[in-house]
C-alpha cells in the first residue's frame, strides 16, 4: 500500500534498467531466472548480468536486468528500477543510484537504508505476502511476480516457466510458487504501485520465439557443436557452469565430464584423450590455467591439439574469485616454456562464444596446436536474447584424423609443418609421442639438426595459422578519423556507447581473434588519426601486444580493473574525455 | 622389421614386442632391462598386438621403457602419466593402457594423481620401477629411500619416512595391488600378466636395484630383504594384504590384494550400451538442437 502521499509519477519509456539485490542465499538468481524468461516469453527484448561475492551466505550480490524495447546486450550503471530484498544493497550500490532510480522495497527490512532516499521509496509488502502462502522462502517469488505484473508480462508465462522450474520438487512446492508469483504480480499491477511508478516498453511477437542463451551455456553448447566429447576440469569460478552443464547432458551427448583432481590432471587427461582420438576440451581460470602451462608446453612438443577455455576473473592469485577482468590475455599469449604457435579467441557476443568454440575444435585439430578461448566472468553469467540461430550441424566438423600405416611416422617433416595425425587402434602404425625432442618417428633424440629441424617444423605452422586468422571487425562509417580499439567481451557495451555517442567520426574495431593477428588489424589501425584502446585490465595487454605485432602504439587508454565489467555509460564518459 | 613380427611357436613369442637398433640409455646390470624382457614376456604371452597397446610414461630413466619395445607411446611430463593413460583409456576401451614410470615420477611429482587414479579405478596397469633413489637427475632420495640413505643432497640420510606405496594403495582399497623384484625375471612376468589382465587399476612396485646411484639396495639386499607370498595366501582380504604392506623386515614379493569393482570406464555413461571408441561415434547434432531449441522456453 502508498506509504504516503502520491508525489510525480515516474514514467519509465523504452528500456528499463532492473537491478535485484540481497544477500547470497536470498535466491536473487532464481529471481534473475524467473523473469528474464518470462518477460522475453512475454515479447520483450533482456538482457541480465549479475555481479557476486565471493561466499555462500551474507554479503550483497546483485543482478541487473534490462528490459527493452529494442534489442540489449550490455551492462548499464543506470537503475530504473532497484529491488533491494536486504540490508545493505542500496548503500554498496549509492554510486549507481540517482534521483531516477524507484526503490521498491519493504521500509521494515530497509530501514536506516532509506535514509536520504525517501523520495523515490515504494512500499511494496512481500514479506508479509510471503508470510501468507507459506513463509519467507517464497518471498523471492513474490518479488519475481510484483516485477512481473509491474512489467506487464503474461502470468500464464509466468505460471507454466514456475510449474517447469520446480517441477522436480513436487506439486506443493510448484503451487505454493504459483500462488506467490499471483500474488506478487497482482501487487505489481496494483494502482498503488502502477499509480507511481508505470513501465511503458513495446513488445515485439518475434522476440517470443528467440534463443535466450548465456555465456557459458553458449560456450558448453558449441563445444558439444564442435565434437567435444571429453572433458576434465578442476572447479573454479567463473568456468564452472560450462562443465556442469555438459556434466548435465554427457549421456544424452556421449561426453565425459571428468573432474580432475587438479588442473595440472585435468589438461594431461585431455592431451590423453585427443592422443586416443576425443576432442577434448580443458576448462579453467586464470589460476588453474597457471598450473597447466607445462600441460600447454606439453601440447606445443607433441603437436597435440587442445581447446581451452580461460574464464578470467581478477587476479593475481586468488584476486576477486567471482568478478571479472580481462588481464590474463598475457598468460594466454606466453605461457609455456620454449616456442610454440598457438590461438587464442575472445568472444565478443554470446553468438561468438558458440561459433567460436566450435570453430577451436576444427582449428586444433587441423593445425595440431593450441587454441585458447578467453572468456571472462562477464560474458559466462551474462545472458540475452539473441536475433539468429545457432545450427549445430555434423557438415561443421572438419575431422583431420588419418589411418595409420605400417610406416607411419607421427612428426614426419612436411612443407607446411603439418603431420598428419593418427592414433592409437587405428590403422598399423604405431603412434609415438614424447615430450622430448623427437625424430619423426617421435623417439627420443638428441640429433641436433633434428632438433633444428623440429622447431622450424612446429613454428612453420605460424604461418597457415595467420592465413586462417578471423578479421578484426569494424564497427561504424569506414570514413572514420577516431578509432575505438577493443576485444573479447566488450563488445557489446562499446557498440553500444558508440551508438549512443552517434558521431560518425568515431568508429568501433573489434577483434574476436587477439592471436595471431590478422593482417587486417594494421591496415585499420594506420588509417585513424586518433585510436583509443578499451580493455579490462590495468596494463593495456591487448595494446601492447598490437605493438610488438604492428609496432603501432596505442597510447589512449580507456582501463577498468575494480571487477566490474565495462558500463555503457562509463565508456561514453571516459571516451569523451581521451577524444578530440 | 617383418621378422619381428613373426611369430612361431614357444621362444619367440617375445619377438613380437622387440624393437631393433635400440640406443638405450640404461647403465649395463641396471634392473630396468629385466623388467622390460619381463614386461615384453607377459605382453606376448596375453597374445597382445604392439598396435593395441599404449604405453604411458612421465620422465626418468624408467620412463623411457616404451621406447625400447613396439608400442604406441605418451612419453609425456614428469609425474603426469596417470591422467594421461586414464584419459586414453577412457576414450578408446579397447587399447590395452599401461603406465610405467620410476618411484620418483608416480610417488613424487606424481603422488597426487596415484591417489585419485586408484580412486577412479580406470582399467589401467600401473608399473612403477621402485629403485629407490633418483637416477636420472644423478642420484637424490626418492619416496621410498630407506631412512639414512645418504646421497648428495641429503647428505646427513633421508630422515623422512618412506612411502609405502602397497599399504598406500590397499589403504584406498585399490582393485589389484602386487610388488615384484626385477631380479626374478619369471615371477615380475607372472605378476605382470596377472595384473594386466584384471579389469580396473592395478598397481605393480617392482624393486630395481640401480647399480649406480643405490649401492644399499643391491641386487643382493633385495635378495635377503624379500620372499614370496605363500600359495595359500588370499589376495581378497583386505586387513591381511595391509598387514603384509606393512612387512618391512622381509618385504613380501606377489599379489598382494585383489578387489574387482566397476572401473572408471564401466561407470561413464555414454558405455552402458556400447564399448565403441569415440572416434569412431558420430556427434549426436539432434541432442544438441534440441538443448538449443529449449532456450527458447527456458
Amino acid at each position: 500500500m502508498p506509504n504516503r502521499e502520491i508525489p510525480r509519477i515516474r514514467i519509465i519509456r523504452g528500456d528499463c534498467s532492473i537491478v535485484l539485490g540481497g544477500e547470497a542465499g536470498q535466491g536473487i538468481r532464481t529471481i534473475e531466472d524467473v523473469l528474464t524468461r518470462v518477460l522475453k516469453l512475454s515479447g520483450y527484448n533482456v538482457f541480465s548480468t549479475r555481479e557476486y561475492m565471493s561466499r555462500i551466505r551474507g554479503g550483497v550480490n546483485t543482478t541487473e536486468v534490462r528490459v527493452s524495447s529494442r534489442r540489449v546486450s550490455a551492462f548499464l550503471n543506470r537503475i530504473d528500477i532497484l529491488m533491494p530484498l536486504g540490508l545493505g544493497v542500496i548503500t554498496r550500490l549509492r554510486r549507481r543510484v540517482s534521483r531516477d532510480t524507484i526503490i521498491l522495497g519493504e521500509r521494515s527490512i530497509l530501514g536506516e537504508d532509506l535514509k536520504g532516499y525517501e523520495e523515490q521509496f515504494i512500499e511494496v509488502p512481500i514479506t508479509d505476502t510471503a508470510s501468507r502462502i507459506g513463509g519467507s522462502i517464497y518471498s523471492n517469488i513474490v518479488a519475481a511476480g510484483v516485477l512481473a505484473g509491474l512489467l506487464k508480462a503474461e502470468m500464464i508465462m509466468l505460471e507454466d516457466y514456475l510449474r517447469k522450474f520446480f517441477s522436480a520438487k513436487g506439486a506443493e512446492v510448484v503451487e505454493r510458487n504459483i500462488a506467490a508469483a499471483r500474488e506478487g504480480f497482482r501487487i505489481g499491477e496494483d494502482p498503488s504501485i502502477s499509480g507511481m511508478l508505470r513501465v511503458e516498453l513495446d513488445r515485439n511477437p518475434g522476440v517470443r520465439e528467440e534463443l535466450l542463451i548465456g555465456g557459458g551455456e553458449a560456450v558448453a553448447l558449441g563445444a558439444a557443436a564442435g565434437g567435444c566429447n571429453f572433458l576434465a576440469f578442476y572447479p573454479m569460478s567463473p568456468s564452472t557452469s560450462i562443465a556442469v552443464y555438459l556434466a548435465q547432458h554427457m549421456e544424452k551427448l556421449g561426453i565425459i565430464v571428468e573432474q580432475a583432481e587438479d588442473e595440472i590432471s585435468a589438461i594431461n587427461m585431455v592431451l590423453g584423450a585427443w592422443y586416443a582420438g576425443a576432442r577434448a576440451m580443458a576448462s579453467t581460470s586464470g589460476g588453474g590455467f597457471d598450473l597447466m602451462v607445462e600441460g600447454l608446453s606439453l601440447a606445443g612438443m607433441i603437436e597435440s591439439p587442445i581447446v581451452i577455455n580461460i574464464g578470467m576473473r581478477p587476479g593475481p592469485a586468488t584476486g576477486l574469485p567471482t568478478r571479472t577482468e580481462q588481464a590474463d590475455l598475457g598468460i594466454a599469449l606466453y605461457s609455456g616454456h620454449g616456442e610454440f604457435p598457438r590461438i587464442i579467441l575472445a568472444p565478443g557476443t554470446i553468438e561468438d562464444a558458440f561459433h567460436l568454440t566450435r570453430r577451436a575444435f576444427n582449428l586444433a585439430d587441423k593445425y595440431q596446436v593450441p587454441v585458447i578461448i578467453l572468456t571472462d566472468q562477464y560474458l559466462i553469467d551474462s545472458m540475452y536474447n539473441i536475433m539468429g540461430e545457432l545450427k549445430p550441424s555434423e557438415e561443421d566438423i572438419e575431422r583431420y584424423i588419418v589411418e595409420t600405416d605400417r610406416e607411419y611416422r607421427r612428426f614426419r617433416f612436411t612443407e607446411d609443418g603439418l603431420s598428419p595425425r593418427g592414433i592409437p587402434g587405428y590403422g598399423e602404425g604405431l603412434v609415438c609421442v614424447d615430450s622430448d625432442e623427437h625424430d619423426e618417428e617421435g623417439h627420443i633424440t638428441e640429433d641436433l639438426q633434428v632438433r633444428s629441424r623440429m622447431v622450424e617444423k612446429r613454428l612453420r605452422k605460424l604461418e597457415a595459422l595467420k592465413g586462417e586468422a578471423i578479421p578484426p571487425q569494424l564497427i561504424g562509417d569506414g570514413d572514420y578519423s577516431i578509432l575505438v580499439v577493443g576485444w573479447g567481451s566488450t563488445y557489446n557495451p562499446l557498440r553500444e556507447a558508440l551508438e549512443s555517442m552517434g558521431r560518425d567520426d568515431v568508429a568501433l574495431l573489434h577483434f574476436k581473434q587477439v592471436y595471431p593477428l590478422h593482417p587486417d588489424a594494421e591496415r585499420y589501425l594506420r588509417r585513424a588519426e586518433e585510436t583509443v584502446i578499451v580493455e579490462g585490465n590495468a596494463t593495456s595487454q591487448f595494446g601492447r601486444l598490437i605493438k610488438a605485432e604492428t609496432g603501432l602504439n596505442l597510447n589512449k587508454r580507456l582501463l577498468k580493473y575494480d571487477g566490474m565489467p565495462f558500463a555503457v555509460e562509463e565508456i561514453v564518459e571516459g571516451l569523451k574525455k581521451l577524444i578530440s | 622389421m617383418d621378422e619381428s613380427l613373426e611369430v612361431k611357436g614357444e621362444g619367440s613369442t617375445r619377438r613380437l614386442f622387440d624393437l631393433g637398433g635400440v640406443d638405450v640409455a640404461w647403465c649395463p646390470g641396471c634392473g630396468n632391462f629385466s623388467i622390460l624382457k619381463a614386461l615384453k614376456m607377459a605382453l606376448a604371452e596375453l597374445d597382445l598386438k604392439p598396435e593395441r597397446l599404449v604405453i604411458v610414461s612421465g620422465i626418468g630413466q624408467a620412463a623411457k621403457t616404451p621406447h625400447y619395445l613396439r608400442c604406441n607411446f605418451f612419453n609425456g611430463l614428469h609425474g603426469r602419466a596417470l591422467p594421461a593413460a586414464t584419459a586414453i583409456k577412457a576414450v578408446n576401451p579397447e587399447l590395452t593402457v599401461i603406465a610405467e614410470s620410476g618411484d620418483g615420477c608416480m610417488y613424487g611429482e606424481g603422488g597426487n594423481h596415484l591417489i585419485h587414479a586408484i580412486r577412479r579405478n580406470p582399467d589401467i596397469t600401473c608399473i612403477v620401477h621402485d629403485n629407490m633413489v633418483y637416477g636420472l637427475t644423478r642420484g637424490q632420495a626418492s619416496p621410498t629411500s630407506l631412512r639414512g640413505f645418504k646421497t648428495p643432497a641429503q647428505a646427513a640420510g633421508v630422515f623422512h619416512e618412506p612411502l609405502n606405496p602397497l599399504a598406500l594403495a590397499v589403504a584406498l582399497n585399490v582393485s589389484f595391488a602386487a610388488r615384484a623384484f626385477a631380479g626374478d625375471i619369471e615371477e615380475t612376468k607372472e605378476i605382470f600378466k596377472r595384473a594386466i589382465s584384471h579389469r580396473g587399476f592395478a598397481l605393480v612396485d617392482v624393486f630395481q636395484p640401480c647399480v649406480t646411484y643405490n649401492r644399499v639396495n643391491t641386487y643382493q639386499w633385495f635378495r635377503e630383504h624379500t620372499y614370496y607370498l605363500e600359495d595359500s595366501y588370499d589376495p581378497s582380504d583386505r586387513v591381511e594384504a595391509f598387514k603384509k604392506a606393512l612387512e618391512t623386515d622381509k618385504l613380501p614379493l606377489g599379489v598382494f590384494y585383489v578387489n574387482r569393482k566397476p572401473t572408471f570406464e564401466e561407470n561413464l555413461s555414454l558405455y552402458r550400451k556400447s564399448l565403441e571408441p569415440l572416434h569412431r561415434r558420430k556427434v549426436n547434432m539432434d541432442v544438441i538442437g534440441e538443448l538449443i531449441d529449449a532456450t527458447r522456453r527456458g
